[in-house]
């Protein structure tokens, strides 16, 4: 049994096990028994609002601050008895910039380098990439960047002493969807590499690009699956309508005695129903037509990472 | 004739030999939902700068609310609202507080100011939290109270910067009714976000590009110029060319 459990261990990268922490004397409860797993090489994510807990999470699993309750371990070590282990083990990237923002591109790198007890070079084919895409600014201060280039600068100074384990703390927020793109591809290449990564993003449709996630909301882990297990455990049907006056289509589906829900999603707006029948679409429609929309487009579509967020917040436990 | 809000005409801002806001022109009609898109560093918080009345166009025209962004800046100030994702509500003020000193900055009567913010926070349903800090507010209800307060002196327009960056799925669409209902009477929104789903929901949506709009036009209509399927995938196409994020 105990050898058992060890082999288990050494494929886990990332342990989480009941972590609660809180703030102001345990008036703030920021994680709330928190339990997950990352297996070695997995790209992870941890989606969720800002004061869900993540950033928490991301401290203690980086030892930076301790836990109220439970226990985790990363990389195989403790996080408070092998702190010392793991720090050197793992690459962090904080969710605010943390670079010295006086040093240049090529100072930071030399310096977290040193820190670490490295050089550029040693471990140079890991970074080269996206170094590469900044190099050209190499002495220019940290400060001066623009956002993208600040991201990709922190990237690299995280994995300049070659991490086994990747702790991203919302490393695309603020930055736009062309950068956010170039981003997650260059997260699939570290993949490959056998790091294994764990990513937290407000952003939902990112978590598609996770190998598995955990849904964070309020301290509380919401759900944990592979992005399609959580899609696929949605428990109704999932209807998407469009009229001319799309405001004023949600604003009368809500008023109906037959919605369970009615929210904006993009270009449609999103609806489940207190009970489903063969022919829901062609009462949607009729009842739309009375409203004054009868250019009203309604389908039975799959749902997304989002409306299965939606759904689960809004359970009471 | 559907009566502007704010127009801008070649509005241009340069700083030295770099051009932050190169010739855009366009118009915002009355109860308008306009969605200013752009990559990191296209210019748009030069634009929305010059448009609050709080920077110096280099060149061009724009008038903002029938105010000259030249010589009436202090009247642009009066007649718009703005909200930020970063500063917008005194956390070491009370709900009533924070209400009170906006309400008084825009000149209010207090008799209206005490009627109003009554009304304000049972619609907000924050009745039991009128009396706390904002600090203490989750960032939802701080968020939705903030843009309460950028209203509330019931100006012919609003800003939103990011309005709902960080905030849960079900609060960032509780926000959007706000700006409907906001735009139903009449209130014109112009809002920048990072979330392209919130895009779709605007009437119309402009995209910065290196200092220039790029495309301007309804959410249905980019799609169908760009032959994409969502704004987002249009904005893809139109800002993978940038220069400017990429050579910093």
């Amino acid at each position: 049994m105990i050898q058992s459990l060890s082999i288990i261990n050494r494929q886990l990268s990332i342990k989480c096990e009941n972590i609660t922490k809180t703030y102001n004397k345990g008036e703030l409860l920021a994680v709330d028994d928190v339990s997950f797993a990352v297996e070695k090489g997995e790209l992870f994510g941890l989606i969720g609002p800002d004061g869900a807990g993540k950033t928490s999470i991301f401290r203690i699993l980086t030892t930076v601050l301790l836990a109220d309750k439970g226990t985790a371990t990363v990389a195989g070590f403790d996080v408070v008895d092998d702190y010392r282990a793991i720090r050197n083990r793992v690459g962090y990237m904080p969710g605010k910039f943390s670079l010295y923002q006086d040093l240049t591109i090529k100072e930071n790198l030399e310096f977290f380098a040193t820190v670490f007890g490295t050089t550029i070079e040693e471990n140079y084919e890991l970074i080269k990439d996206i170094y590469d895409q900044i190099k050209p600014f190499n002495n220019r201060r940290a400060g001066k960047l623009s956002g993208g280039m600040k991201q990709k600068l922190a990237l690299c100074c995280a994995l300049i002493h070659k991490p086994e384990v990747l702790l991203l703390d919302e490393p695309t927020t603020g930055v736009d969807v062309v950068s956010r793109k170039e981003f997650w591809d260059m997260l699939k290449k570290l993949k490959q590499q056998g790091i294994t990564i764990l990513v937290s993003t407000p952003y939902m449709d990112e978590a598609n690009l996770c190998e598995r996630i955990a849904l964070i909301q309020n301290g509380k882990i919401l759900s944990v699956d592979t992005p399609q297990n959580i899609i696929k455990a949605f428990p109704v049907s999932l209807y998407a309508a469009k009229a001319d006056n799309i405001y004023k289509l949600l604003t009368d589906f809500r008023k109906s005695d037959f919605v369970a829900s009615a929210y904006a999603s993009g270009e449609y707006m999103h609806l489940t129903l207190k009970e489903d029948k063969p022919d829901s679409i062609r009462m949607l429609t009729q009842y739309a037509a009375q409203h004054g929309h009868s250019d009203a487009e309604i389908k039975k579509i799959t749902p997304g990472i989002e409306d299965s967020f939606i759904r689960l917040m809004q359970q009471p436990n | 004739m559907e009566e502007k809000v704010i127009t801008c005409r070649n509005l241009t801002k340069q700083f030295g030999n770099f051009y932050a806001v190169n010739n855009i022109s366009f118009d915002v009609y009355r109860g308008e939902i306009f969605g200013f898109l752009g990559a990191n560093g296209a210019g748009k918080t030069t634009a929305m700068r010059i448009l609050c009345g709080l920077s110096f166009p280099s060149s061009g025209e724009a008038s903002v609310a029938g105010f000259d962004v030249y010589r009436q800046q202090e009247l642009i100030k009066q007649h718009i609202g703005y909200m930020s994702q970063k500063f917008s509500l005194y956390e070491n003020l009370t709900v009533l507080e924070n209400i009170e000193f906006f309400g008084g900055a825009y000149g209010i009567s207090r008799k209206e100011i005490n009627k109003r913010s009554e009304e304000l926070v049972r619609k907000l349903g924050l009745q039991r939290e009128a009396k706390k800090l904002v600090g203490e507010l989750p960032l939802g209800w701080k968020q939705k109270l903030a843009f309460s307060v950028a209203i509330f002196h019931q100006p012919k327009i609003v800003f939103l910067d990011e309005p709902t960056g960080g905030v849960d799925p079900v609060t960032r669409r509780q926000f959007w009714d706000m700006i409907y209902e906001a735009a139903a009477a009449g209130i014109t929104i112009f809002v920048t976000t990072h979330y392209m789903d919130e895009a779709e929901y605007c009437n119309r949506v402009t995209i910065m590009v290196d200092g220039k709009i790029e495309a301007l036009d309804s959410p249905a209509n980019l799609k169908k110029q760009f032959a994409a399927n969502t704004v987002e995938d249009v904005f893809y196409k139109l800002a993978r060319g940038a220069k400017r994020e990429n050579s910093g």
